[in-house]
Order: C-alpha cells, then structure tokens, then sequence
C-alpha cells in the first residue's frame, strides 16, 4: 500500500467514447490508473494487474498502468470509476475536488466491475 | 459531403464536412469524428422502462414537475441556445433550481469574473496576434483536438506567419500530450497553482522571492517565465480544470485574473478558459441574459436567487434537497460524486438525451432527442463567446431538444 494524490481528467478515447457509455471502448477507456512506474514497481505490479483505490470519499477496483505521472500521483480519467473516489467537499463553490485527493493505492485480485454493476443496477 | 458545425468541444469547428450515408467526414478530428458516426440511441421515449409516445412521456414529465416542491432541471450544455431558453422559463414556472454542467467544470471561474472581471479576447486574436500563448492546466491535445491548429500553438495568422514567431508555454502536473508542443514545459506540484500564479505577480512587478522554489519549480524557472511574459507582445492564457478542479478553485482564476492585470501594466495579455461542451458557454449566458446569473439559480420564492453553495447540483443532491431531477443531455450519474448520485436513485429523474448513458438507468422518463448539428439546428455560443448556427444535415423522427422542452412548457402551463 502507498499513499498517492489522485488527479481525474479527460483523454482523447474517453473524449471518443462518451456517448456511447455501454460499449467495451468506453469501459476500457475510464477503468484504469496511470502509476509512476516507480510505484508501479513498488507495489509488485505487471501489466494487466488491478489496484484498489481508497480516499475518504469511496473506493474503487481499477486496472494499472505506467503513466507518465510524478511518483506519489495517480491518474484516473474522468467518468465513472474516477467519481467513485473523489472528493464530493465543494468548499461553498458547489464544485467539487475532482483533482488532488489524497488516497492510497494496494494490489488487489478484486475484480473491477462493469459500468451497470458500479451503480448498482445489475 | 455536406458542410457542418461540430457539435461536440468548445472549438465548435465550423469548417469540418460529413457525409452520413458514407460515414465519412473532413477536417474533424478524432472527438468530431466520433460526434458525427452513427451509434446506439435511444430507441423510443420511455416511462419506468416501458415504451411509450412522445406525448405521454412530455405529459409525464410536466407531472413529476409540477408535483415536486423543488425540482432541479440540470445539465444544458450540449444542446442549442434556443432549447435553453425554454428551459430557464420552464425552470421559473416549476419553482425549481437551474445549473449547467459548468457548475461541475468551469464555474469557479465564473466567481472569479464576478470578483475581477476577465479581460479577454477572442480565438481570433490569439490567432492572428499571439505571440505567447501559456496553456495552463489544460490539455487541448486530447480536449480539444484542433485548438493549437485552427487558434493557437500551430495557427498562422495575422502577424504570426509560422509556428517559429510564437513561445508555448504548457504548466501542468503531469506531462501530458500537450507538453510535447511546448517550448517550455513546467512541471508543478498538484494543488500549488495559486502559490505559483503569486510567485510570478510578484516577479511581474520586480519583487524578488524568499522561496528557492514554489510549488517544484525552481524560482530561476519562474523568473524566466515572468520575463517572457512581460516581453510578449501579445499573450494569452489558456487554463483548465487544472486550475478550476485543483485546491483554491475559484481562488486560483482570479489570482490568474490580477497576474493578467498585472501584467497589461507592461504589455496586452488576455485570459480565458478552455471550455468543455460545445454549448456551455450557452448554458451561462441564456440564464445570464434571461434572469441574470448563469448557474446555480433557484426559482423557488417565485424571483431568482444565485448561490452555489447551495444551488449547485451537486449541493442540492448531497442536501437531499431536490425531490426531483430532469437531466437535459448530461450524464451526472456517471460523472459526479457517488454520494450526489446517491440521491438521484431516490427522486424521480427524467433524461432528454440522444445516447443512453448512466443517468439513462436510474431515470424514470426517458426521452430521446435529435443530434443538434446532425439532426437538429439551433445556435450555440463557440468557447469564445462568438454565436454560430449549427446546422441540420439529415431529418430524423427524434424530436429536438427545442420542441421537447417547449411541449414540456405547454404540458406544465396547462396544469397551473
């Protein structure tokens, strides 16, 4: 287990795929963590291999990946499995911290559930 | 091959074509591309999942509405100026609370313009006049594709004859795909935006800082940076939900604002923000020139109220302070936090939306819409504020967004 700062954001395959939520291309577009392959490498990660990311907001099973992100900092795109973990505090301003949530990262064999299955309607 | 207006991120690309029988399109880049291509829809109007017709769906709709004590009516950023403006009056008439998906997005530099005002400029000056341009928390490589080529890091204009007569700066946590077109690439530290922005007011006006560094960048960087924007004839400041998203929110924008202030004391800047949905812009502004505020708006003493501290969707949904919820074109459910979306499983939520998505599960009344800019025409405010016509390149049998959210009107008129 480390502890990391989480970030979410757009790419270009969920800029691609969001209206078409309940496709494969969607699903493996927003599931994942981008790691430093420092932490990556700390965690005993491989390819393919899944994290369980938890903040004080919620936890979420994702699959990892090496990005290019400062070691302690993760990357999830924006979307479902991102909103699971962050932080729904808006200060006043009605937005909530969708980047900079303090969370920690473990390997985990849990596997990471379908769209329909995180809401809870399957 | 038939001439059309994207209708997907903030650039509102007005020179891309599409052919729908073949699928094919040009100059559209790959979200463009995406927009245009044929895929699931909704197939029919639904109440509880069963199929049923337009009229019994707006009926239902109106039903839900007018027996709620405080409906929220949200979303509004992908769809055409007209259908918001029926929206704003239909919010009025229901009592409820209006917000636009920048509530979630870009807002925070709405509090900001409220506090400093934005001294702005349009894509077209950035274009033509540009001579450094900083993308700040921002990634327009996979946000918004062709924004360095048509307005900004690539774009040939005016006095910038090539990519050589102008310095791109790109400041972000991570070195994103953006960073790759940069001529200087600063890597911060998350959350340390506002300390950044004062290190530079602060070098802007000659000061020196105690710091070696702020926010991982050393003070030397920072002072390079300063000079370079005092230097520039011409400089504007591109930021994201870097800095709108990131600890200081609100805050942030404005310290950007006062760096701009600043300075313009030595040369022209401008700022202005990347916007997401290709009608945001339309969701501020329609509220804005109707009832004065642009998010956040709560009809429900019968004048309107503006606070988004409580007004807000998510802050409504957390308060459990909405007892019901119409979604226009927008997929809370996949893209707040889980505690908000919570809510929406217990009030009634009704979709207007071409696409199923995640709100499409939770939603008591689905109705489908026509694709404005495919399907259905309208005009829509680009990121810069300009108006453009998007245009209807084939007909359909979905209603569009318009007639749907003015036969909701009439269906609630009828019952007050």
């Amino acid at each position: 287990m480390i502890e990391v700062e989480v970030i979410t954001g757009r790419t270009i395959d969920q800029g691609k795929t969001v209206e078409e939520k309940f496709s494969e291309e969607y699903f493996n577009a927003v599931n994942y963590c981008e790691i430093n392959e420092q932490d990556f490498k700390k965690l005993g990660l491989r390819d393919g291999d899944r994290v369980r990311v938890k903040t004080d907001f919620g936890e979420v099973v994702v699959y990892a990946k090496i990005g290019d992100v400062p070691e302690g900092v993760i990357f999830i795109p924006m979307g479902p499995y991102a909103n699971r973990i962050t932080s729904d505090d808006t200060d006043g301003t009605g937005m909530p911290r969708f980047k900079g949530i303090i969370g920690e990262i473990e390997k985990t064999d849990e596997p990471v559930k379908s769209v329909k299955q995180l809401l809870g309607v399957e | 091959m038939a001439d059309a207006v994207c209708t997907f991120c903030g650039n509102v690309c007005d020179d891309v074509e599409f052919d729908v029988n073949t699928q094919k399109g040009k100059r559209l880049c790959a979200l463009g591309l995406a927009k245009f291509r044929e895929k699931e829809r909704i197939k029919s109007p639904m109440i509880n999942g069963k199929e049923v017709s337009y009229e019994e769906a707006v009926e239902e709709t109106a039903e839900i509405l007018v027996n709620a004590k405080k409906p929220l009516l949200y979303g509004w950023s992908s769809t055409v100026n007209e259908a918001i403006r029926y929206g704003i009056i239909l919010t009025e008439k229901v009592g409820g609370v209006y917000d636009q998906c920048s509530s979630v997005c870009h807002a925070p530099g709405t509090l900001a313009i409220i506090e400093e005002g934005i001294p702005g400029g349009s894509l077209g000056t950035a274009k033509n006049r540009a001579d450094v341009i900083v993308f700040w928390g921002c990634n327009p490589l996979e946000a918004h594709p062709r924004h360095p080529a048509r307005y900004s890091a690539m774009a040939k204009g005016f006095l910038i004859k090539s990519r050589k007569d102008r310095k791109i700066v790109v400041v972000d946590v991570r070195k994103t795909k953006s960073a790759a077109m940069a001529d200087k690439f600063i890597q911060i530290k998350p959350g340390y935006d506002y300390a950044i922005i004062s290190a530079l007011r602060a070098l802007v006006k000659g000061e020196d800082i105690e710091a070696r560094e702020v926010g991982g960048v050393p003070k030397e960087v920072l002072a390079e940076l300063a000079d370079m924007m005092k230097s520039a004839n011409y400089g504007v400041i591109f930021y994201g939900l870097g800095i709108t998203q990131s600890r200081g929110r609100d805050r942030n924008v404005e310290n950007a604002v006062k760096l701009i202030q600043l300075l313009n004391r030595h040369t022209r800047w401008v700022i202005w923000p990347m916007r997401g949905h290709y009608n945001v812009v339309g969701a501020g502004e329609i509220p804005a020139w109707e009832v004065g505020f642009q998010y956040a708006i709560d009809f429900s003493r019968g004048y309107p109220r503006f606070s988004p501290a409580e007004f807000s969707a998510v802050e409504m949904l957390l308060r459990k302070d909405c007892d019901a919820m119409l979604v226009m074109s927008s997929d809370p459910a996949a893209h707040f936090p889980w505690k908000a979306v919570e809510h929406m499983k217990n009030i009634p939520v009704i979709q207007i939306d071409p696409f199923p998505n995640m709100t499409t599960l939770l939603s008591n009344v689905v109705i489908p819409s026509a694709v404005a800019g495919i399907e259905a025409e309208g005009n829509v405010y680009r990121m810069d504020g300009i108006v453009l016509r998007v245009k209807k390149l084939v007909d359909s049998e979905y209603w569009s967004d318009e007639k749907i959210v003015h036969e909701i009107l009439k269906a609630v008129e009828r019952r007050l």
